[in-house]
């Protein structure tokens, strides 16, 4: 229970998809104009992390690392199809982000709206294909770690853009230069959280 | 019909030369279509993986666009998105195999983020804009155009990053070769750091837009 918690409090403030590993950045400057939109985005982000990367553990530790389809017969012992991961994480990402988007239209169509193309658009996000890959590189050891890490990260990437959205509509009204406003201005406040958030590095738990 | 009444082109018109040189500077990739950034952020500690990313990219971008184009009529509309991320995971497999195979070292340094770029927008958003729409030569300039100017940007990151973080560039310490150490210089250890890449391109955006009034918008 230690370890689930270790993680989960990881990947939300330590190890941040988008302060610390730039996950997900395109959706992140191009939807965070306003609050209302990202906080949809963010949890749609979250949603998707957490059914996505364990569903791609399962398949991991299965199907596709070195030594998984042992359960199959002892001849397949020494079958390595790793080298499929990106082709088989990113069907499962694209169905799922297709089953969301179907959700989301049936039970809140305002959001599925104001969404517009960046729903689909998530299945690209770098973040989700991002969670899985990084929960297959550092072998978790159970669905629960892979199920933790996710949702950490999905809540990480939601407290990211929402923070950024609400800076902002803040800053519409001071005095950016002209050079600066829009992106320039983004990129330079989300390196500050960055550096804000390398604040957290020394917590121990 | 229109093909007929077109004149043949030849291989490098202005019209060509244009789709190369409009993707490095007014329609830059990241500071302008603010696509690929993920990627440009993070391999863009040192020089040398960000030039490996930048041809890998360049190797994805140009091949993916050529296969595109020449099966831009054949694709049905539905199901466009899983065709092109099919060849996009496809043409990454191999980067990353060769990659594992004649650079591990840079290889583990690139980690996951060989693999993301299967969700680099960039292609995706090239073969969207592009590529569905026209024939394979233009294609291809237009994918080397857009990887060049993306590469461009990683360079010029990195550069600043490893030289001003670790004093080295390519891994050949310059600080040390010109003495400045013994002035009493120490390495900015926050450019090595995640945060100043963000702020290096903001720079940069700025520098760009100062230079290019016409491309400032909200």
């Amino acid at each position: 229970m230690q370890d689930l918690l270790n993680i989960f409090v990881k990947s939300i403030f330590i190890d941040n998809m988008v302060f610390a590993y730039f996950l997900g950045m395109c959706s992140y400057i191009a939807v965070s104009k306003t609050v209302k939109t990202s906080v949809g985005l963010g949890l749609a982000v979250v949603f998707v992390l957490g059914i996505t990367v364990p569903v791609d553990y399962l398949m991991n530790e299965y199907l596709l690392k070195e030594g998984a389809l042992s359960w199959l017969g002892a001849e397949f012992a020494d079958v390595d199809l790793s080298f499929l991961s990106f082709i088989m994480f990113i069907a499962v990402i694209a169905s799922m982000v297709q089953l969301v988007e179907m959700i989301v239209e049936k039970f809140s169509p305002a959001l599925y709206a104001s969404l517009g193309i960046f729903l689909p658009l998530i299945a690209v996000n770098c973040a989700i294909l991002g969670g899985s890959l990084f929960m297959q590189e550092r072998e978790y050891q159970s669905v629960a770690e892979a199920t933790s890490f996710a949702i950490g990260s999905g809540i990480g990437w939601f407290l990211a853009i929402v923070g950024i959205a609400a800076i902002r509509e803040k800053i519409k009204y001071s005095n950016v230069p002209g050079p600066l406003k829009g992106i320039g201005i983004t990129f330079i406040i989300t390196g500050l959280m960055g550096i804000a958030f390398m604040s957290f590095l020394g917590i121990k738990l | 019909m229109g093909d007929q009444i077109q004149q043949k082109e030849s291989l490098f018109s202005a019209k060509n030369r244009r789709l190369i040189t409009n993707a490095i500077g007014k329609d830059n990739p990241i500071t302008v279509q603010v696509l690929g950034i993920c990627s440009a952020l993070a391999v863009t500690a040192k020089l040398e993986p960000a030039i490996v990313m930048s041809i890998s990219v360049l190797f994805v971008l140009a091949m993916g666009n050529v296969v595109i184009s020449l099966l831009r009529n054949t694709i049905p509309q539905r199901i466009r998105i899983i065709v092109q991320l099919v060849i996009i995971a496809a043409l990454v497999i191999l980067v990353d195999q060769v990659l594992k195979a004649y650079a591990y070292e840079v290889s583990k340094q690139l980690s996951v983020f060989v693999g993301l770029i299967i969700t680099n927008c960039i292609i995706m958003g090239r073969f969207e804009a592009f590529a569905m729409a026209n024939k394979p030569w233009p294609a291809f300039l237009d994918g080397i155009g857009n990887s060049l100017g993306y590469g461009m940007i990683l360079v010029i990151v990195a550069f600043f990053r490893e030289l001003l973080g670790s004093g080295t560039i390519f891994g050949w310490n310059v600080f040390e070769a010109i003495g400045l150490y013994d002035l009493g210089y120490k390495n900015n250890g926050l450019m090595i750091l995640p945060p100043m890449a963000l702020i290096t391109v903001g720079i940069i955006i700025w520098v760009q837009r100062s230079r290019n009034p016409e491309l400032i918008k909200d």
